[in-house]
Parts: C-alpha cells; structure tokens; sequence
C-alpha cells in the first residue's frame, strides 16, 4: 500500500482505536505469520552494504553510488514488468532478449537510418508492445504454457537480434538524448525539487487518505504512523539526492560530474505509475484476482483472458524500456544486449524484492528493491575483483535463496492460516 | 407464501458432448423463501446453478425472471437481474481482503481510482445488516478466515448489489456443528428479508430446517418440486435415491408434482 516498504506492510487495520503499539505489533505478527513481504531484500540491503563497505572502502563513495543505479537500471525496468506476469503465477523468460531485440531496433533506426531519437524510442516501445501482445496470445488463447511459449520467445529473439545486427555487427549509439539517458545528470537545482516534489505529493495523497477515512468513521493508521512514513520518504530521498548531488569527478578542473543520474527520474517515474496501476485502479485489482483464484476471476466477470495478454505487454514493453536504457548506459547495441545474465538478474530481482513465483502476491517496489540487491552484488564483487564465474555463483545462489524464502514463507503462512 | 415464482425454468436442457446432464428441468424459485435443491451426487445440480448463473449456456429451454422471458448468456447477465450464486469452492481471492473479495470484478471508482472508503462502509454495512459480528477486520486477507467466515463473507458478496436471487451451492458441507447452525441462520435470515433463495444440499437436516420447498433433481430430471411441509425424510431420500417415492416421482402421474408451482406441474414429472 505505502511506498516506504519497511514501516509497512500490505492492507492494516487493526482492532477499534490502533496505536503506535498496536500497529507495530500487528506488522510483527503478520511477519512471523510469513507475510514478510520485503523484508528480505531489505536486510540483505543493508548486510551487503555493510560487508562490501568494510571491505572495500571504494564501495561507499558517491561516484559508485551512482554507479549502482547507471548499473542497475536496466535489469530494475525489466524487474518491474516481470512483476506483471509473475503476479498471475506465469513467467516471461524471453524478456531479456525482447530488451535486447528492442534495443537493435532502436540502434537501427538511430545509427543506422538516422531517424531522430523520439521516432526510434517510440519504435523501440511499440515492438515490446506487439512482442508482448503476441506471447499474452499465445498463452491466454491457445493455450501454451507461459514457460514454453517465452522459452521459444527466449531462442527466437536472440536470433532477432543477430539478423537486426547483420550477424553479429554491433552498433554504437552516438544519439546525444538516448546516450544522455544514463551518462548525463540532472542539474543539482532539479534534482531537490524534483526530490521535494515527490515527498509533497506522497504527503498529500497521505494525508488526503486519512482525512477521507476518518471522515468516514473508518479505522485508520496511526496519524503517527502516517507522519513517519512520509518522513522516512523525505529522509531516503533527501539522502539519495545529496550523495548523488555531491561532485564525483576525480579532477574537478577537466570536468565537473554531480547531480542525480536521468535515469532515476525515470524508474521513479514509472514505479509511481504502476504501482498506482496496481494499488488504485480496478485493473490492478483484477491482475492481484486473477492470480490470486483465476477461477473466482472469471466468476466475478473478469475478463481473464484480456488480463493475461496484457500483463505480458506491459512485462515486454518495460523490457524495452529495459532495452533502450541499456543501450544508452552501452553507447551501443550488440547481440548479446539483454543476453547472458539480464533476464536471470531480472527474474532475481523481482523475487529476492518479494514478488511470488506463485502468483497473487508482489509489488512494483519489490522489484526496485531487489533490483538493488542485484546492483549491489554485481557492484560489490567486481570491486572485490572477483571473476564473473564467481559474480554467477553468488547471485544464483541469492536467487535460490530468495525463492526459498518465498517458498518457506508461503509454508508458514498457510500453517498459521495467512493463505 | 407468495403465488408468483421470481425465477422460473422450463424445459432446460444441457449436454456436455455426448452425455446429457439436464434433460427436461422445470424449476421455480419464489420470494421470501427457501428453495432446497437435492439430488445425488452428478444428478445435475450444480450444472443448473451454473446454467441459471450464466457460467454455461443452456441448449434449449426458456428462463422466465419476474415475470419476464429473459437470455442469461453471460454471469454479467445474471448480476444485472439480480442473481447471485455463492459456490460451493467459494470463489474466493485468498490473497484479497474481505473488501477486495466483495467487490471483485464490480469496484466502486472515483474516475479512475478505486474508492476504497466507499467500498469499506458500504461492506460493513452488508455484514451488519447480516448480523455478522464474527470478523475482526475487513482488511484482513481471505486467507486468514474460517470456514464459516469465508461462507459469511461469500454470502455477504452475493447480498452486496441488492440481489433478489441468492443460491448457495452446499454452504455448509465443509462446517463444523456451531457454524453450520450460524450460515443456516443467515440464508433463513435472507429469506426473511424478502429474497428468493436457493440452497444445494446434501444434508437432509439442512435443507428440514431451513427450505419452504423442496426441488429434487435425479439423473439430470427434475422429479419433484413440493412444499417442505408436504413430505417426509423418507419420500425426500427416495426421490434422490430412485427418482420416485410412492405418487411422486418418475413413473407418477404428472399431474401430481407441482403442488402449487403451478407451471413447473407439466414438465416436471418425467413424461416419457
């Protein structure tokens, strides 16, 4: 419900008048009941930041601060689409290479055909969208199993994208907007506003939601519980804001290098957006239906089958956003863009944030969230100088770790009767 | 009792490929009561329910609703008129709250938002109009529930949009003693309220306590439909059992069936 992931969790109302106590406790009982929602991806957060932190003391510094978001951009926009498929219980394993196939679109109109950057964005977008539709086709009404059709999805594009890469050909983007996208920052001034512009508007959605339930006699959070949220927001925000606005440049008289990176505009942007999607509007409510009893669905007159074909567009065409920030972050488009670990980092992401693999349960944020996780791992041991062979290791073994949280978690809850 | 039925059936018929599952059905549902719907196993009882809900379409036959001849091809359909059904597997969301569940499919927007307020009240009213006290918070996930308060909860989805017709397909057969006692409360409650309401069940102490009418369907035929108070446990057992029980029943006179649903009498008693 609320965007600050650890002060709350899922819809609380607690018994007649909740207090501060009562509230705190009732999140603690719902995480021992297994409804532990981020909290993973939470503490492994901050475990890993720490341990990278004291071993390596060029992990804690502004510029690799903002690495971690130029880095972890991409797999994180990926994650969020993915959160659409996986909340109906399905899987989109050809998401990776649908980045990749957007991506050679993209480079092919820039470099190649020289059409101005919106026309090759707006292409880039469109082939996730007919991608999407196509796979939600063949799973909602032929009925193909989602793992096989997207399996099929995951050769062919890779294929897709050698051929637009005339075999193999890698394309550089020189496109001064598209390459802006992660190698530029905003103005240190746009930056706090953007920032404080943010925190206003979740104040008042906050306290406009307060005041209408209690308006109405309805049980309420803690006004305190509200107030802290929003100031755990502006605290997160505002320290985010000021590293990122701190100079990064190692020679400040050749170049001067501070403010907040676009791309995190961007993917704050689209969190806000589909998380409302999600939490607001009566189409969220029917993905969280369908995948929670498709059956009940169905009786309710959902109109499953549109359900479905449009989680899997709106999980391609993120891919493709996915797609063009990677190309930008590349400066350039090859056959491997949103090949090798892309679509695992993704799927990772998007479960080690919380998301379950079962279906019904999962956010926007969790994707953020674990998309971090990621970021930070990938970040951490590549300064600690290990190989790639050992990167693989590590996060597979998170992501195991994850989904067996996920699965003890769904264990406990259906033993304590939380599902 | 009141002399119109709300909802009529005649001559329904539903196959699924080769095997007919309802043959001939007439079937009348009145205001104000109970109707018990009993039958064996696969005797065609809930293929009905899904007919009249609008979940299968029926291969021939006419529905008459409030008087009206009426198309139900869609479960939308059966929503707009005012039919409700309650399954048996509940239909429920576990990871929904009770709020969510009750409004699934038909939220309340402000624009494009949810109006979650709205929904709250408006659901806590229905409980209370319904006497539920038993559930400790509407937010609280489906998943956390009873059994009985699953089925209050599924009840009160169907009650919610001002139904005029509620079937409840075996709303007991998963309770124990006490919450069984506590769901046949709140469908007598129902009817009470001016609802026709229609009960599936297997339990013949169920359906004595609490049914007007008696509707008994066997091998996909409806074989009789008579007042609780005409019958016994025993002719009611047979009918399911054999299909007939002395003048009632499958090789009976037609004419004997009805007792007061007038226009079910003609179908009703097989007439081959």
């Amino acid at each position: 419900m609320s965007i600050t992931a650890v002060t709350k969790e899922g819809p609380a109302a607690v018994a007649p008048a909740p207090t501060v106590g009562s509230h705190v406790r009732d999140y603690w009982q719902r995480v021992r009941g297994g409804d532990i929602g981020a909290l993973p991806a939470v503490a492994g957060l901050l475990v890993l930041c720490t341990i990278f932190s004291i071993m390596r003391p060029s992990f804690l510094t502004a510029g690799n601060f903002a690495n971690l978001f130029t880095q972890g951009a991409a797999v994180t926009l990926i994650a969020m689409g993915l959160v659409f498929v996986l909340l109906l219980g399905e899987i989109d394993l050809s998401a990776g290479f649908a980045s990749g196939v957007c991506a050679a679109v993209l480079a092919n109109l820039v470099t190649v055909l020289g059409y101005p950057w919106y026309v090759a964005v707006l292409a880039a977008l469109l082939t996730g969208m007919v991608i999407g539709t196509t796979l939600g086709f063949l799973v909602a009404k032929v009925g193909i199993p989602s793992f096989v059709v997207t399996l099929a999805g995951f050769l062919a594009f890779q294929g897709v994208v050698l051929l637009l890469m005339k075999e193999g050909r890698n394309i550089s983007v020189r496109e001064p907007v598209v390459v802006a996208i992660v190698n530029r920052n905003m103005p240190v001034a746009l930056g706090w506003t953007l920032a404080a512009i943010a925190v206003a508007g979740f104040a008042v959605v906050q306290l406009l939601r307060y005041r209408s339930r209690a308006a109405r006699n309805l049980i309420n959070d803690p006004f305190a519980v509200v107030l802290g949220r929003i100031a755990a927001l502006a605290l997160v925000l505002g320290l985010a804001v000021y590293v990122l606005n701190l100079e990064r440049s190692l020679n400040t008289l050749i170049t001067s290098l501070k403010g907040v990176p676009i791309v995190v505009p961007i993917v704050a942007v689209l969190l806000v957006v589909l998380t409302f999607v999600l939490q607001r509007t009566s189409y969220g409510r029917h993905i969280y239906a369908v995948g929670g009893n498709r059956e009940a669905a169905r009786r309710a007159g959902i109109n499953v089958d549109r359900i479905r074909i449009s989680a899997f567009m709106i999980c391609s065409t993120m891919a493709a956003v996915g797609g063009i920030v990677a190309a930008s972050r590349a400066n350039s488009v090859d056959p491997n863009t949103g090949g090798s670990n892309v679509l695992l980092y993704a799927v990772g992401a998007a479960v080690i944030g919380g998301t379950s693999l079962f279906g019904g349960k999962g956010r926007i944020l969790d994707a953020v969230l674990g998309g971090a996780v990621v970021a930070v791992i990938d970040n951490g041991m590549g300064l600690m100088g290990y190989s790639s062979g050992v990167k693989y290791v590590v996060t597979g073994v998170v992501l195991l770790l994850a989904a067996s949280v996920d699965a003890l978690s769904r264990r406990r809850a259906s033993a304590t009767g939380n599902r | 009792m009141s002399a119109n039925p709300l909802l009529e059936l005649r001559g329904i018929d539903k196959s699924f490929g080769p095997v007919q599952v309802l043959r001939d059905v007439a079937f009348a549902a009145y205001p104000g009561e109970v109707t018990a719907l009993v039958g064996d196993n696969g005797a065609g009882k809930s293929t009905l329910v899904k007919c009249i809900s609008g979940i299968y379409p029926v291969d021939a036959g006419e529905f008459v609703f409030d008087g009206r001849p009426v198309t139900i091809n869609s479960p939308r359909d059966a929503a707009s008129l005012g039919i409700e059904v309650v399954y048996q597997d509940l239909a429920l969301c576990d990871n929904l709250d009770i709020v969510q569940n009750m409004f699934l499919g038909r939220e309340k927007r402000n624009g494009l938002v949810l109006d979650e307020p709205t929904m709250e009240q408006m659901a806590a009213e229905t409980l209370a109009g319904l006497s539920v006290r038993t559930v400790k918070s509407l937010r609280q996930h489906v998943s956390s529930l009873s059994g009985g308060q699953r089925q209050t909860v599924a009840i009160a989805k169907a009650v919610l949009w001002n139904s005029k017709l509620v079937i409840l397909d075996e709303p007991t057969a998963a309770l124990g003693v006490a919450q069984t006692a506590q769901v046949l409360e709140l469908v007598r409650r129902l009817a009470d309220n001016g609802l026709a309401v229609v009960l599936i069940s297997h339990n013949m102490n169920d359906v004595f306590a609490v049914s007007d009418r008696i509707a008994a369907l066997y091998l996909g035929q409806m074989v009789a439909q008579v007042k609780t108070t005409e019958i016994t446990h025993a002719q009611v057992v047979e009918l399911i059992t054999a299909g007939r029980s002395g003048e009632l029943g499958l090789a009976a006179d037609p004419g004997v069936n009805g007792n007061g649903a007038a226009p079910a009498d003609s179908t009703a008693g097989g007439v081959s």
